[in-house]
């Protein structure tokens, strides 16, 4: 039997277009209101919803922030942010790994974005996919816990190496001596592929390391008006 | 997990593609950067399940992935990263900025051509 004839064709299409397509619209939307957004990414457990809660009770005068939640599922994370005080949007993905920016798109819709001056848009919790899709933030903003080991940068690349910021947390822990955890072998690894990552050691819970994190944040917000 | 959505929207694009043509495809390149972190054997195998039972069932993928590259704060030079030893390849320095990444890209489809089929439609 002869080969069959074939053709090739030059198609060089963006995969994701579709989802880029969103993520412009995205960054008009807040362009537009001068807003700020940040894209938090990191594994389920490392205080995400604790280090946005936190700081919203905390900033709460100074910063209207609102926070577009994504979880596979459960409205447990919009409660807690509710709860805190600031609007909050929940995505249910039922199985997703990641958000995609027509879904941040839909929950943009649906906030007061006049009346607010940063969007937290807190990812599924996942290192490797969620760092994969823009969704038309500023920033990404990497959380890594000390209680997952510090060997996550060197193992994860992607994440710490698209990151504007890096919060480490749980620092509260390290003086326990219940984790081993190497600030040093972090901040190395972590600044490898990214010399300009700012690395803020924080604890959500005690609140070590905590105002300067909100002068960075502030800082970021001011510079946007 | 992120290749089930990539492979969807490979499948999409290639379908959109395939509306213009009169030919079945057979295979596709694509090409994708590696801090899109894209894992061939779950690409393929999430691509073979969502083309089941479709005009691509039996279609081919084949992946490419691009380096990193990086541009140097001391040279200026352009280089590709590695990922074990990320300094310039030309001066040594390890001051330098990651590039942007090159999108996931459908760089190519090839067709049966429209007459191969007539033959074997008959």
């Amino acid at each position: 039997m002869k080969p069959p004839k074939t053709m090739k064709i030059k198609v060089d299409k963006n995969i994701l277009a579709a989802n880029e397509e969103y993520a412009e619209k995205n960054r008009q939307l807040l362009g537009q209101n001068s807003l700020l957004c940040f894209n938090m990414i990191s594994s389920p457990g490392s205080g995400k919803t604790s280090i946005l809660t936190k700081t919203i009770t905390d900033l709460n005068e100074k910063i209207r922030i609102a926070v577009i939640e994504g979880d596979i599922q459960t409205d447990f994370d919009a409660k807690r942010i509710s709860a805190a005080g600031a609007r909050a949007i929940q995505i249910n993905t039922e199985g997703a790994c990641h958000l995609s920016a027509a879904q941040v798109n839909n929950a943009l819709e649906r906030l007061p974005l006049d009346k607010l001056d940063l969007i937290f848009i807190e990812n599924v919790g996942n290192l490797v996919c969620p760092s994969a899709l823009e969704l038309g933030e500023d920033f990404k903003i990497a959380v890594l816990s000390v209680a997952e080991g510090d060997d996550k940068p060197a193992k994860y690349p992607a994440l710490f190496a698209k990151s504007k910021v890096l919060l480490i947390n749980k620092i509260d822990m390290l003086k326990t001596g219940v984790v081993d955890f190497d600030l040093d072998r972090v901040r190395r690894d972590a600044s490898r592929l990214n010399k300009n990552i700012g690395i803020f050691e924080i604890s959500a819970k005690s609140g070590d390391g905590m105002s300067g994190w909100y002068d960075w944040l502030q800082e970021m917000v001011q510079s946007r008006k | 997990m992120h290749e089930t959505m990539l492979a969807q929207n490979i499948a999409a694009a290639i379908r959109s593609e395939a509306d213009k043509q009169e030919g079945r495809p057979l295979t596709a390149k694509i090409s994708c950067g590696f801090l899109s972190a894209v894992n061939d054997e779950l690409l393929q195998e999430a691509f073979g399940f969502i083309c089941k039972g479709t005009s691509l069932e039996g279609m081919k993928l084949y992946i490419e992935h691009r380096p990193m590259r990086g541009v140097c704060k001391k040279c200026s030079k352009e280089f590709n990263v590695e990922l074990s030893n990320p300094k310039c390849a030309f001066c040594g320095s390890e001051d330098f900025e990651l590039l942007p990444e090159t999108p996931t890209i459908l760089e190519e489809i090839e067709f049966e051509t429209a007459k191969n089929n007539e033959n074997k439609s008959r």
